[in-house]
């Protein structure tokens, strides 16, 4: 692993306060937003977000529920994986 | 974002309606430290080690599947061909090996255990012999061990006499397991080739010459293929290729990330990455259905083997780019009781043994997961073994026979096994004799493409 920086995905219904609950928790975690898209994609609300968490040991699993929990909650669907999936599937 | 959103949102797919997965991380265990005369010793000593080697194998990959967001399906372990470290124990039979061995593998939490295993591709020990003896009961006994028996290799040829004794047990261990559909055969696998390295069940084990402790990834996506073929456009067979390719690409460099960092974690060498396309019962999850989108009709039907070549090419091709640890079977599995769309073909008519057969001259295993009625003789399962094994000694590859004789059914019936191991029809079999033949023993000569030195 490289870095500590996630990749988190909201896929959903657009509404008001997703950005706003997302970031919510995402701060709550000391995780930073390096960097953030959204577009529409087949009629669905499509958020990207890059995170950075610093320090080593990152309580994944305990962001990850928070993450989700808050999905639920927007009606969204959120994951959070590390980036390094992505580099290695299309990048050489 | 150096990552493109839609680059990001095709792997999600991929995971999410595709069933892509890493179908399993398998922990290769050198058991050869362990032998010891008194087998009681020998099996606390093998239980000890794997213990001590796999006590965080499912802790660990169950963090790297959250890390990365990508499911791994199943943990298991291989060991040395117990055959072989067992070898010097004074005792009977090696049932008590297989039961200490799923004892470990229940306490480790894994899937399955593979390594109740014979090379006897040119003759027999007293240990190996011990041992195929020892298969029928060990496969009724437990419920995670999984047994392989090497019969052929290009460069020893054929060893008829463990071919024609195979049968007997194939059928034996059908019959123990009769109260269960003979579930125990679809933990045995007859094997030509057979490698050292292999990740996949029924079929692994820790190979002569492997190291210590090592971790080897199976990776699976025929979802992924499937609905990247039938993306395209009106395509000729060379796009379908290209596209196969560049799909096998993508999973395999997935594959590898995550199996080096597993073995980073666990201090583990990191062995090989295995890219089969391995169908499960899942809707589309399926090989027969890319063949069937490459324009066939149904799967089975004339053009079948040329189909299945394309795709068990550009899958190796993606592989070989993406990683320079590709080993163990890699290609297309074609086992049809896990394959919606080959259970179908077989229903409907258009795929047979005959053409099963033809296909594992192309693709990266054998015969697998088979069903044939239960009154099908010793000799004609050997003579099916036999008619498998040749096409792996001449063409130099890996080929195998998983062949289930349920007891008590006939041909059309529907065999379930649940899970990954899914619904088995009952196929034909030819019924003219091949007990002469079988009967004669001895060994078919390893064939002139053994003399490469």
């Amino acid at each position: 692993m490289s870095s500590s920086r996630f990749v988190i995905t909201v896929i959903g219904l657009d509404r008001v306060g997703i950005v706003a609950g997302i970031s919510r928790v995402m701060a709550e975690h000391s995780a930073n937003i390096a960097d953030i898209r959204q577009t529409i994609m087949n009629d669905l609300f499509t958020m990207i977000m890059l995170a950075e968490v610093k320090g080593e040991n990152v309580d994944l699993s305990a962001f990850q529920e928070a993450m989700s929990a808050i999905g639920k909650e927007l009606g969204v669907q959120v994951i959070v994986q590390h980036e390094d999936v992505f580099r290695f599937m299309h990048r050489i | 974002m150096l990552i493109h959103p839609e680059e990001i949102l095709e792997t999600i797919n991929m995971v999410t309606n595709e069933h892509l997965d890493i179908r399993t991380v398998t922990m290769g265990i050198n058991l050869r430290g362990c032998s010891h005369p008194d087998i009681k010793i020998f099996n606390e000593n093998i239980y000890t080690r794997i213990q001590r080697c796999a006590e965080n194998l499912v802790k660990t990959t169950e963090d790297i599947q959250n890390l990365y967001g990508i499911p791994i399906i199943n943990k298991r372990i291989s060991v040395t061909p117990i055959a072989i470290v067992a070898e010097s124990c004074h005792a009977d039979d090696y049932c008590s090996v297989a039961e200490t061995l799923d004892r470990a593998a229940q306490e480790a939490g894994i899937d399955f255990i593979g390594g109740f295993s014979a090379l006897v591709q040119k003759g027999m020990t007293p240990g190996d012999l011990k041992l195929i003896n020892s298969i029928p009961q060990a496969l009724a006994t437990t419920k995670k061990v999984c047994s392989s028996i090497n019969v052929a290799t290009t460069k020893a040829g054929i060893n008829m006499d463990a071919v024609a004794m195979m049968g007997h047990i194939i059928k034996r261990t059908a019959e123990l397991t009769g109260d269960r559909a003979g579930i125990g055969c679809a933990k045995l696998v007859v094997f030509a080739n057979a490698p050292d390295d292999n990740p996949f069940m029924a079929g692994a084990f820790h190979g002569i010459g492997e190291p210590d402790c090592v971790i080897n990834v199976g990776v699976s996506g025929p979802g992924v293929v499937n609905s990247a073929v039938r993306a395209l456009q009106n395509p000729n067979l060379g796009d379908i290729s290209e596209c196969i390719k560049k799909t096998a690409f993508k999973i395999t460099r997935m594959g590898e990330m995550v199996g080096k960092e597993v073995a980073r974690r666990l201090n583990a060498q990191f062995g090989v990455l295995d890219l089969s396309l391995a169908p499960t019962p899942a809707v589309g999850d399926s090989v027969a259905a890319i063949l069937e989108a490459m324009g066939l009709e149904s799967c089975g039907t004339h053009g079948t083997t040329a189909a299945l070549a394309l795709l068990n090419d550009a899958v190796k091709k993606g592989g070989a780019m993406a990683s320079s640890s590709v080993g163990g079977l890699s290609g297309a599995f074609i086992p049809v009781s896990e394959d919606q769309d080959m259970i179908r073909a077989v229903q409907r008519g258009s795929l047979s043994l005959d053409k099963l057969e033809a296909m594992t001259c192309v693709c990266s295993v054998g015969l697998d997961m088979i069903a044939v009625p239960g009154d099908t003789s010793p000799a004609t399962i050997s003579a099916i073994i036999a008619d498998e094994m040749a096409i792996g000694m001449i063409n130099k590859k890996t080929t195998a026979v998983r062949i289930i004789p349920a007891p008590g059914t006939k041909v059309g019936d529907m065999i379930e096994f649940g899970g990954l191991l899914g619904t088995a029809p009952v196929m034909p079999v030819h019924n003219f004799s091949s007990e002469v033949f079988i009967g004669r023993g001895g060994k078919i000569p390893a064939p002139i493409q053994a003399l490469t030195n």
